[in-house]
């Protein structure tokens, strides 16, 4: 082949504005306007890549997106992997590499595997590195595989945009089909979007002959777009409409080629229509795969738009009438043209200066790295360099597809059609088998009718018109040599035959047996004539045969457009204290705890975490602890049937509760789990507030909301979840009283006024504040809960005012261990998807409650009842011991092997006691006090004594201290 | 992606929503249901091929709704609020 560029000419080109980039390390030039195939095809590149699988030698088939071969690894402003170089556009300084090819697509060294072809057909892998085990064949074979290489050490510095948008009428495709229905929308009064994943609208109008309303069809397509713009409508070029979603929400992706990321838009039309064009397919005969041999149609598109003639001695080869144009463009171009046509007659005039055959096939090409002749299958020979290939078009129906829509087979046409319509959706133009500027226009026309009438006229064409003649030339079964049906995946009429006969016959599991129509380009090339040929080997038709099913995205989407601003911290964000950075200030070492960020300790960046969380621990038990308990649920019921409803959602009674009280108790699933526990507050008559576990506030929220509009009615309840309003400090430890007291909260602070689980009102610089007698360290505590804006002052007072007393800061970390000391639960961790409460030692309710509550009837069931439940107890470990691990189990042995017989849920070194402590889920564990177990952990086996949850201050006298 | 129609806030983004089970699943109240009837409650689910009638949650407003939807074209029939509060 010598591909040149002419001296003339090139509608895309811009002369005056030279660019180089680099391929494989060589230096190419190229103009403003080029793509990078087109670019490489003026140098005369032929090969740009090596096959997936036999790495051989391939050139540039297409101009568009169904590019199998071109593709290239992009890097400089922006790495991306698998670029199809007939769709990017060539950038000054771009470096660009063939994919599949070491070190290049011309010298590549793994090129010897293609003498080995007929060893390795489909499924070669499967049936081959099954024994001794595929795993230890698996890493080389996966190094060879693939195609683009992704840098793993790039990193985006900006993220995708992402837009949300909403139009009357979404076109996409920028053809003569999309502007006339765009412009035809508009003149309706409707709000319309364009999009084109060209740089330039136009479509085929770019580069094929035609005259519309008396003016070049170019000069046509330019004043449509002027006009749309100029009307305030939105025209999105280089925009890839990938995929149809449910309800037809629209994906596109949107690229900028100025060093930005692409946009992702998610458009919500009422009305879309498809004028997607169609795809050109090559024709089958043996080594149909050599570089220089090219989609008749790609090499009208690089002549006209680019100047950039594909060869000299150039033979097309069709079966449909669309070629012709081709063959007169090339050779008024300069070149030596023989058309081959399978048809004998039926075919547009003569083109002149062609030397045209008629009634015959191309039987195979030939040449070493690039095509250098053919063979008729009467034997003739022909010298070509280029040979430009028209096996008839497919309809580009994918999107069509994506909502649902089914395809009808047109024999006349040679290809699948859409069939019945699809709601909201309309297909215009050679998407839906229209041919010629007449029937484009009249299909666009019926494609909006429905949006009622409109004030435009129907373009006319006024030029030569194109027709559609056209007969099939599917691949055929024993057909001699390697005749290549998809590229990309290297797989011929021999491997579709090998799938046929070992019975993979659906075209499902064709695909999956031979990888037809897999990877970057999902064969839109290569699946019609891949089904096509199955049809012949089976006897069937190939609607019978089918098509696999479409999904989008159309062409690839970066990863990065998808995931928009969501990355990094954004990636899920964590919610925030009020008084964050006055604990940073104070040395709080922060974590994520059910989705909160909370101080884990105060002993600084660096510090000996463990040492620092032990320290608050035993601090806190010797007089005050100050902690920041700001996440925990604060959800109020209010209204008459408050006491009815909180009845109802907890396991414990509530409605006896008075008001200014609180009461500790669970909340189950209707399965009978327990699913929160928390404390209760009344308020008033009608006025509860739920105390539920930090991680579980949206969750309990749900559920409150779930019960008043199923089963109370709106009326008599109103919830309100006022957590992130009100910050909550507690204040905790035998000198808590003390400490309060010289703050100054306007309430009496007397046993008498504010007694251990009793809730009054105080004031704090003019603002509200609740304070409860609450405790999950079981020492004396108060938690204040006050306006969150407002709390920062007040925990300064309170951190003052500790001084005296020798006050802690203490992180959830210290929390954990005193609550443990204690034997108190947190759910999900203690207690599991099994847990009753009645396991956790709440048996009341159960045996005497006679009103409806969540989850009742399952408390009663042959399970909930079995005498071998695990039961929550305390773990002590024999004196010296380390504490036990978390997740460790309790073993019993029986039939020789090891059963468990429940788990360790927490364990901490206490130290206030000076010994580990730990609780667990045990069998009949309440009833097995003082009894020493074996625990197992990673074979490992120790002991520990079964004890009451609770290890510290038994009697609860701390609570009154 | 979805539209389902909140009879509160209008057609949103079916990512906004949650599944909340089938709509007339009646809960059988009292300790001595029989527990067949009950386990049917708690996980017998009718999952139809077509028309289905359940109820969703707006997250957003926390609306709870009835909605009928066509499990197979994913087509919304109909949307409504709880009607003040009888399990629907
Ligand atoms: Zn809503």
């Amino acid at each position: 082949m010598t591909a040149s560029r002419l001296t003339r000419g090139g509608s895309a080109i811009d002369r005056t504005r030279p660019i180089r980039f680099s391929f494989d390390g060589a230096t190419v030039e190229g103009f403003a306007g080029d793509t990078i195939a087109s670019a490489l095809l003026a140098n005369d590149v032929a090969i740009v890549g090596r096959s997936f699988k036999y790495h051989r030698p391939r050139g540039i088939w297409g101009a568009g997106v169904e590019e199998p071969n071109a593709l290239v690894d992009i890097s400089g402003e922006r790495t991306t992997p698998n670029t199809r170089a007939t769709t990017e556009p060539a950038r000054e300084g771009l470096e660009t590499r063939s994919v599949n090819a070491t070190p290049s697509a011309l010298a590549d060294r793994n090129a010897f595997l293609d003498r080995f072809a007929r060893f390795i057909p489909a499924a070669f892998y499967y049936k081959t590195f099954m024994w001794p085990d595929w795993h230890m064949f698996e890493p080389r074979i996966r190094a060879m595989a693939g195609l683009g290489k992704v840098d793993a050490g790039w990193t985006s510095p900006d993220t995708a945009d992402q837009v949300n948008h909403h139009c009357d009428v979404l076109v996409v495709g920028a053809g003569p089909a999309g502007l006339a229905a765009a412009r035809l929308a508009a003149g309706a009064g409707l709000s319309v979007t364009l999009v084109d994943d060209q740089q330039r609208p136009g479509g085929s109008l770019g580069h094929r002959d035609g005259e519309i309303d008396g003016r070049p069809a170019s000069v046509w397509a330019e004043e449509t777009v002027a006009a749309l713009v100029a009307d305030g409508h939105k025209v999105l070029p280089s925009t890839t409409a990938f995929g149809i979603y449910d309800h037809n929400l629209v994906g596109l992706n949107q690229r900028h080629f100025d060093g930005r990321p692409d946009t992702l838009w998610r458009v919500r039309p009422r009305r879309i229509v498809l004028a997607t064009g169609a795809i050109e397919r090559p024709l089958p005969f043996a080594n149909n795969d050599l570089p220089g041999i090219l989609s008749a149609d790609a090499g009208l598109s690089y002549l006209k738009r680019h100047a950039v003639l594909a060869g000299r001695r150039i033979v097309v080869a069709t079966n449909n009438d669309s070629a012709y144009e081709v063959a007169q463009a090339v050779v008024e171009a300069g070149a030596d043209v023989t058309l081959v046509d399978i048809r004998r007659d039926g075919a547009p005039a003569l083109p002149a200066k062609v030397r045209t055959i008629k009634g015959r096939a191309l039987a195979s090409a030939s040449g070493r790295l690039r095509v250098e002749g053919v063979t008729l299958d009467d034997g003739t020979k022909l010298e070509a360099d280029c040979v430009l290939v028209s096996g008839g078009w497919t309809p580009t129906i994918h999107l069509f597809c994506h909502a649902k829509g089914k395809l009808a087979w047109s024999e006349a046409r040679a290809a699948f059609l859409p069939g019945d319509p699809v709601d909201g959706i309309a297909v215009a133009g050679a998407a839906a088998g229209a041919v010629s500027l007449s029937d484009v226009f009249a299909s666009a026309e019926k494609a909006i009718a429905a949006s009622g009438p409109t004030k435009v006229t129907v373009p006319r064409s006024t030029g030569p018109e194109a027709t559609g003649g056209i007969s099939a030339a599917w691949p055929k079964p024993g057909s001699k040599g390697r005749i290549w049906i998809d590229y990309q995946n290297d797989v011929t009429v021999k491997d579709v035959e090998l799938a046929a006969r070992e019975n993979f016959v659906s075209v499902e599991h064709l695909k999956r047996y031979t990888t037809l129509g897999m990877a970057t380009d999902q064969g839109k090339t290569s699946n019609l004539p891949g089904l096509a040929l199955m049809a012949g080997i089976t006897g069937r038709t190939v609607p019978e045969v089918g098509t696999t099913t479409y999904r989008p995205p159309f062409t690839p989407v970066p990863l990065a457009s998808f995931a928009g601003a969501r990355a990094g911290a954004l990636m899920a964000p964590v919610r925030r204290l009020p008084l964050e950075n006055v604990h940073r200030e104070s040395g709080a070492v922060f974590q994520e705890y059910g989705g909160w960020l909370r101080p884990a300790h105060y002993g600084g960046a660096g510090a000996d975490a463990d040492r620092s969380i032990a320290d608050e621990a035993r601090r806190a038990r010797q007089s005050v602890a100050l902690f920041d308990g700001s996440t925990l649920g604060k959800i109020e019921v209010i209204g008459p049937k408050a006491a009815e409803f909180v009845d109802f959602l907890y396991y414990n009674t509530m409605s006896t509760l008075k008001p200014g009280r609180c009461r500790y108790g669970f909340m189950l699933s209707e399965n009978g789990v327990v699913f929160d526990d928390g404390v209760l507050v009344r308020l008033d008559e009608h006025r509860f507030v739920v105390s539920c576990s930090s991680s579980h506030v949206a969750a309990v929220h749900a559920r409150l909301e779930e019960w008043r509009q199923d089963r109370f009615g709106r009326e008599a309840i109103y919830i309100h979840n006022a957590t992130s309003e009100m910050a909550t400090l507690t204040v905790s430890g035998p000198n808590a009283r003390k400490l309060l007291e010289t703050v100054g909260l306007g309430l009496s602070l007397d046993e008498a006024d504010l007694p251990h689980m009793a809730v009054s009102h105080g004031t704090y610089a003019g603002d509200e504040v609740r304070i409860a007698r609450v405790s999950f360290t079981g020492d004396r505590s108060y938690e204040i809960s006050i306006r969150a804006d407002r709390a920062e002052p007040l925990w300064a007072h309170l951190r003052e005012a500790g001084k005296a007393f020798d006050a802690v800061l203490i992180g959830l970390e210290a929390l954990m261990i005193l609550r443990a000391e204690k034997g108190f639960i947190v759910i999900g961790k203690d207690t599991d998807g099994t847990t009753l409460p009645h396991d956790l030692g709440s048996e009341g309710p159960r045996a005497k409650r006679q009103t409806e509550y969540v989850g009742r009837r399952s408390l009663f069931t042959q399970e909930a009842s079995r005498n071998n439940r695990l039961q929550l107890v305390g773990l002590t470990v024999p004196s010296g011991e380390p504490p036990l691990a978390t997740g460790a189990h309790g073993i019993k042995r029986g039939d020789g092997r090891l059963h468990s017989q429940g788990f360790v849920t927490s364990s901490y070194q206490s130290p206030t006691l000076g010994r580990p402590i730990a609780l667990g889920l045990i069998e009949r564990g309440a009833a097995r006090h003082g009894e020493t177990i074996e625990i197992q952990h990673l074979g490992k086996i120790s002991s520990a004594t079964i004890a009451a949850p609770c290890a510290f201050d038994q009697a609860g006298d701390r609570l009154h201290a | 992606m979805q539209l389902f129609p909140c009879p509160f806030c209008g057609p949103r983004d079916e990512t906004e929503f949650h599944y909340g089970g089938d709509a007339g699943n009646a809960r059988p109240d009292g300790a001595d249901v029989p527990v067949d009837r009950w386990t049917n409650y708690l996980y017998l689910r009718s999952n139809p091929k077509g028309a289905a009638r359940e109820v969703w949650v707006h997250m957003n407003c926390g609306e709870f709704f009835v909605m009928e939807r066509d499990t197979l074209t994913h087509k919304v029939l109909s949307s409504a609020d709880l009607g003040g509060g009888h399990a629907a």
